[in-house]
């Protein structure tokens, strides 16, 4: 890994005065157009001459591709080009040290759904009908679909090596987890399963490519990463970034799942060069479980320690993880299997062992709270297990355990701010946990759990010593504002965000605001939307900006009121001496001040991170300038007729450090404790034994409709970050992680059953009733 | 997205319009009511007709009334052009046939129903997991014999189609006694709703090339009483993983007459609880949905035709069936 010492630039530290008022308070400015439906999506874009792309894909789990013919095709009318693995013959990946995929397979396809070939066609309908025409021929090749064939058939051959299907092995230990385990007076084990699930975006996968006649080429993608859209593009089709203009509109959803390039960006590249043409693809709803990138299954066996008196020992950790056909960011999650799960209350020892395998499925990637989901269900089960049996409730066995702000974890993680202890007592108070807990009628039950998540990691995915997050501001002297950001609105609200700091620091509304963002020829650099990143990373450096340009409207105004730089405060719509606030000057007239004394305004603001992480191979994977932390309570109903559980109501606390905008902060955690809801109760990626998924379409993939959906109360904790912009954190991903944990203990809680595979459906739970009944049928307890 | 496949679109105007095209065109036309799965089904490749006749247009499908027959008995008719919605919401389907009126509310969403009619639920095709998949899918399957291949997924080696029945007011109708009226381009005839479906799951109805049922008639009998239940994943938008009426006729003094569980989403027919053929007239309602339920739950066997658990469906049958008889004597 990169672990070379690089020299970290970071902004100079600018003091505050109060602006305009509008951090901390609820708007609706900027959202309006996305939620009455006046946005533009990429598909939305029709471009004159425009062609329509089509992806033909692989039938069979493992296939060498011996043949390809697209006579037929070609020789259909309408149909412009057929392009092939041999078009584009270079590999590429999201993580520089893995790059295993092309955009068309070269000589092996790796799953049902890989894509082998494509066409470009004067309309959608010849290009899907033409597509069907392509003949392939294919040698059919063993196939590991499922995990343990991938362990116990190395012969299959996907891993690098092709001796084996491994994909990434991590082993790391902390403390002296042996003697640990022998000096606890409980310990816990438990073979846990997450079957995996997908992001199920509203807007699919979409991509417009065009080359003009000056030779740039310019890629329109609902991608989350157009930075790195940018320079695969570039290395793929050996084509120049000069040359390369990469668009990305607003995302109808994403949720990790468009934060890497994908096979249909380089195809509609390609074949706009080819035909002269512009192209657009859009993958079907069937396609976008197939580009997948979804949560991975995982298979965790966990031993957690403790003492009689709920101090936590050790844990001892030992996760297969089914990752699909291809890396994605497959090195990263086998560290985020273990990591990040030290916060926020944890041991004194650890050892984890995460292996991830390649299986001829849909390749598995980031999904919100990537890699830390599937542990962080694992670990809140077994300190409930552990709770019940020291016979402690399970909030005081989590507060004996808590990490402390401004502390070290045990894998050497740097923690500052830490609002877990409010976090706790808000959901605590707000069930009425003590109250209402073991008083409820049979079948209704209340479960808890905590977690703490990353706002961007320090470590930057390529290794580089450049900004991670850059804004630039362009100053007009009607009062706008134009903010230039490189980051990607996929509906998490940064453009929002940005305006509101932005605004704030400088005297303004946020009518006097334009965001312009993800444009790779417009805007400054920004790593993109993953990792939950946005609003720490490119929010500092938006203040970083703003705070250059108010230092000069607030000299010029001293210099015309005759006062000190000091003595100045920027209020909503004007700059006034702070002794004296009748002595003022209007915001706009501050501006043109300024642009008459210093000359055109505009900055530059950026942000990058601090050296963090522990001091390992590997020490700097979860190492994130600033923790969220989250503490849910689920109320949950189980019909023990049916095994149906209803989930009644969650209660999320989250420390966002401070709510810039509170009701997209709540939004946030709202979302993700719904997300993480559903995975508990209705959502399953399953792909069968033949390598066909059972079920690619939203009729048998089933996510929640909105009658499914418990009560969310989302309790804002601010803990008031000392790096963060204005002191905040993240809230797109944190918040889901005790979802599934706090549901499975509520179930338990409900009818004493645990079920410790996901989901927790009617079938499975009405089983694990019957098997408790059985259990405690007199006879059988007699005989134990 | 999926593209629609090239077709010729027709919208008659009369109902002898209708069947006149129907006749003319032959198997290459398909009826479109509301359209919510047959158009699915085309972009799956699953229907390929060459002419879609569009009866949206004709109001000689619309109405719910009541009409006497010449023996003086009451019916409740309902036109096959009524969407779902507008049964589910009206007073008097849910005071005649509330079985119908609950089945009709629990189809797909709102959207659904709001779009989908009584007699494009009636002719709904049957479903199963591996047919009703993309031409992607089921090419890489090897298809099935319900479509394109020969080979059935569900029962190894078996030759006939287990897709199965997915209309909620298949088992409402059947177990209301309703009769449909179908018209063709050679005259009408009238078929019980209990002869209208057969067991084969790639055609599961009578209905002839070229027919259009043209409204359900629902006998108005005092004393009788419906319920509906249905059993699916998610409140909403699912297809049926069972769905089950129960009909009770009780007579003057409220003893028992007669009994009629009718449950779907099985195979291709939806079938006749034969326990409720047998309950005797003035039998107990003490103990009623109990022997209900066990009769049903010994006669129903769902398969892997819809989803992997066919062991919770067929658990789930006499629990319905319990709560249908419930409501259905409450």
């Amino acid at each position: 890994m990169a672990d070379e010492v690089m020299k970290r630039v970071g902004p100079p530290v600018i003091e505050k005065t109060p602006g305009s008022g509008l951090v901390g308070r609820r708007t609706r400015a900027l959202l309006a157009p996305r939620v009455t439906g006046q946005v533009r999506y990429t598909d939305d874009i029709h471009l004159p001459r425009m062609a329509w792309g089509r992806l033909l894909r692989c039938p069979h789990p493992h296939a060498r591709i011996v043949r390809i013919d697209a006579s037929r095709a070609l020789a259909r009318k309408g149909v412009l080009a057929v392009i092939t693995g041999k078009d584009m013959p270079e590999r590429f990946g999201i993580i520089p040290w893995t790059p295993d995929e092309y955009p068309l397979a070269l000589e092996r396809a790796r799953f049902v759904g890989d894509a082998v070939a494509a066409v470009a066609a004067t309309d959608e309908r010849i290009a899907h009908e033409a597509a069907e025409l392509i003949d392939v021929e294919y040698e059919i090749l063993p196939a590991a679909t499922d995990l343990d064939t991938a362990i116990d058939a190395p012969s299959v051959g996907l891993g690098r090596s092709g001796k084996d299907n491994v994909s990434k092995e991590v082993e790391l230990e902390f403390g002296d987890v042996d003697a640990l385990f022998a000096a606890s007076d409980v310990i816990v084990e438990g073979n846990y399963y997450y079957e995996g699930s997908a992001h199920a975006p509203i807007e699919t996968h979409c991509a417009i490519g065009q080359y003009d006649k000056n030779g740039l080429l310019t890629v329109w993608s609902a991608t989350q990463v157009p930075h790195y859209l940018h320079r695969e593009l570039s290395r793929v089709l050996r084509v120049s970034p000069t040359r390369i203009r990469v668009i990305q509109p607003p995302v109808g959803g994403a949720f990790g799942g468009k934060s890497e390039p994908f096979s249909l960006e380089f195809c509609a590249a390609k074949l706009a060069m080819l035909t002269g043409r512009p192209v657009k693809f859009l993958y079907t709803r069937e396609e976008e479980f197939y580009a997948h990138r979804g949560r991975h299954p995982m298979r965790m066996a966990m031993k957690v320690g403790a003492t009689r008196d709920g101090k936590l020992t050790a844990v001892d950790t030992r996760t297969h993880i089914d990752g699909g056909a291809y890396s994605s960011f497959g090195l990263v999650t086998a560290y985020y299997s273990g990591q990040l799960l030290t916060l926020p209350a944890f041991a004194q020892g650890y050892r984890f062992k995460s292996t991830r395998y390649f299986t001829n499925k849909p390749p598995c990637g980031p999904k919100r709270g990537h890699g830390s989901v599937q542990p962080r269900f694992a670990f809140e089960v077994s300190l409930d297990k552990i709770a019940e049996k020291i016979g402690m409730d399970p909030f005081e066995l989590r507060r004996r355990n808590l990490v402390e702000a401004n502390a070290q974890t045990l894998n050497g993680m740097r923690v500052t701010s830490n609002g877990i202890t409010e976090c706790l007592d808000k959901v605590e108070s707000a069930s009425q946990w003590k109250e209402r807990r073991g008083k409820l009628p049979v079948g209704r039950g209340l479960g808890v759990a905590a977690s703490a998540y990353i706002s961007g990691t320090n470590y930057s995915i390529y290794p580089n010593a450049m900004p991670q997050s850059a804004v630039q501001l362009k100053v007009d002297r009607s009062g706008v504002v134009t903010i230039f950001s490189g980051q990607s609105e996929i509906g998490q609200g940064c453009d929002t965000l940005l305006a509101v700091l932005v605004a704030d620091e400088l005297g303004l509304d946020l009518g006097a605001i334009r965001v312009i963002s993800g444009d790779t020829d417009l805007t400054p650099v920004d790593m993109g939307a993953y990792s939950s990143r946005g609003t720490f990373m490119n929010g500092n450096a938006a203040l970083h900006a703003a705070q250059q340009v108010r230092t000069k409207m607030v000299d010029a105004v001293a210099e015309k009121l005759g006062v000190t730089p000091g003595e100045i405060l920027v209020t909503r719509g004007a700059l006034c001496v702070a002794a004296d606030p009748s002595r003022s000057v209007p915001v706009t007239r501050a501006i043109e001040l300024a642009e008459g004394k210093f000359g055109t305004l505009g900055a530059v603001g950026y942000y990058n991170t601090p050296e963090l992480g522990g001091d390992y191979r590997g020490g700097t994977i979860g190492a994130s300038p600033a923790y969220s932390f989250t503490a849910h309570v689920a109320e949950v109903s189980v019909d023990t007729e049916t095994g149906r559980v209803d989930v009644k109501r969650i209660w999320v606390a989250h420390d966002c450090g401070k709510a810039i905008c509170p009701t997209i902060v709540e939004g946030q955690m709202e979302g993700s404790a719904y997300m993480g809801a559903a995975e508990a109760i209705f959502e399953e990626h399953v792909i069968g034994k033949d390598g066909l998924h059972l079920g690619p379409n939203l009729l048998d993939y089933k996510i929640p409709t909105s009658l499914d959906v418990p009560e969310l109360i989302a309790l804002l904790v601010e803990s008031n970050d000392p790096e963060g912009p204005r002191g905040a954190k993240e809230a797109g991903e944190g918040p889901l992680h005790p979802s599934i944990p706090a549901i499975a203990n509520a179930i338990y809680d409900a009818v004493g059953v645990r079920i410790d595979r996901l989901p927790f459906s009617p079938a499975r739970v009405l089983a694990a009733l019957r098997d408790k009944r059985a259990r405690e049928r007199p006879g059988e307890q007699a005989a134990e | 997205m999926l593209p629609l496949p090239i077709f010729e679109y027709h919208k008659p105007r009369t109902l002898a319009e209708a069947t006149g095209l129907l006749a003319a065109l032959g198997d290459k036309a398909m009826i479109l009511a509301g359209g919510t799965d047959v158009l699915p089904n085309m972009k799956q490749g699953l229907f390929e007709p060459e002419h879609v006749v569009s009866i949206a247009a004709l109001d000689e499908l619309r109405g719910i009334g009541f009409t006497r027959d010449p023996g003086g008995l009451e019916h409740l008719v309902i036109g096959s052009g009524m969407r779902l919605s507008e049964i589910a919401d009206s007073l008097l389907v849910t005071r005649v046939a509330p079985a119908l009126a609950e089945a009709a509310g629990l189809v797909g969403g709102p959207h659904h129903r709001a779009m989908g009619t009584l007699g494009g639920n009636i002719c709904l095709d049957t479903r199963c997991r591996y047919y009703n998949q993309t031409y992607f899918w089921r090419k890489a399957l090897g298809f099935c014999l319900k479509k394109d291949g020969t080979a059935c997924h569900v029962v190894k080696g078996g030759a006939k189609c287990v897709a199965a029945a997915s209309n909620d007011s298949a088992p409402a109708l059947m177990a209301l006694d309703a009769e449909l009226l179908l018209l063709g381009n050679t005259g009408e005839r009238r078929v019980r709703a209990v002869d209208f479906y057969t067991a084969d799951g790639i055609r599961n109805t009578v209905l002839r090339p070229g027919e259009i049922v043209v409204r359900a008639t629902i006998p108005v009998v005092s004393g009788r009483r419906s319920a509906f239940e249905k059993l699916r994943k998610r409140g909403a938008i699912d297809f049926p993983l069972l769905s089950i009426a129960a009909r009770i006729d009780r007579d003057p003094e409220k003893r028992i007459r007669a009994v009629d569980i009718v449950v779907s989403a099985l195979g291709a027919r939806p079938r006749r609880v034969r326990a409720a053929a047998k309950v005797a007239p003035g039998a107990a309602e003490t103990g009623l949905a109990e022997s209900l339920a066990a009769g049903a739950y010994a006669e129903c066997k769902p398969l892997t035709n819809l989803d992997e658990e066919a062991e919770w469906r067929r658990e789930m049958v006499p629990v319905l069936v319990k709560k249908a008889v419930a409501r259905a004597l409450g």
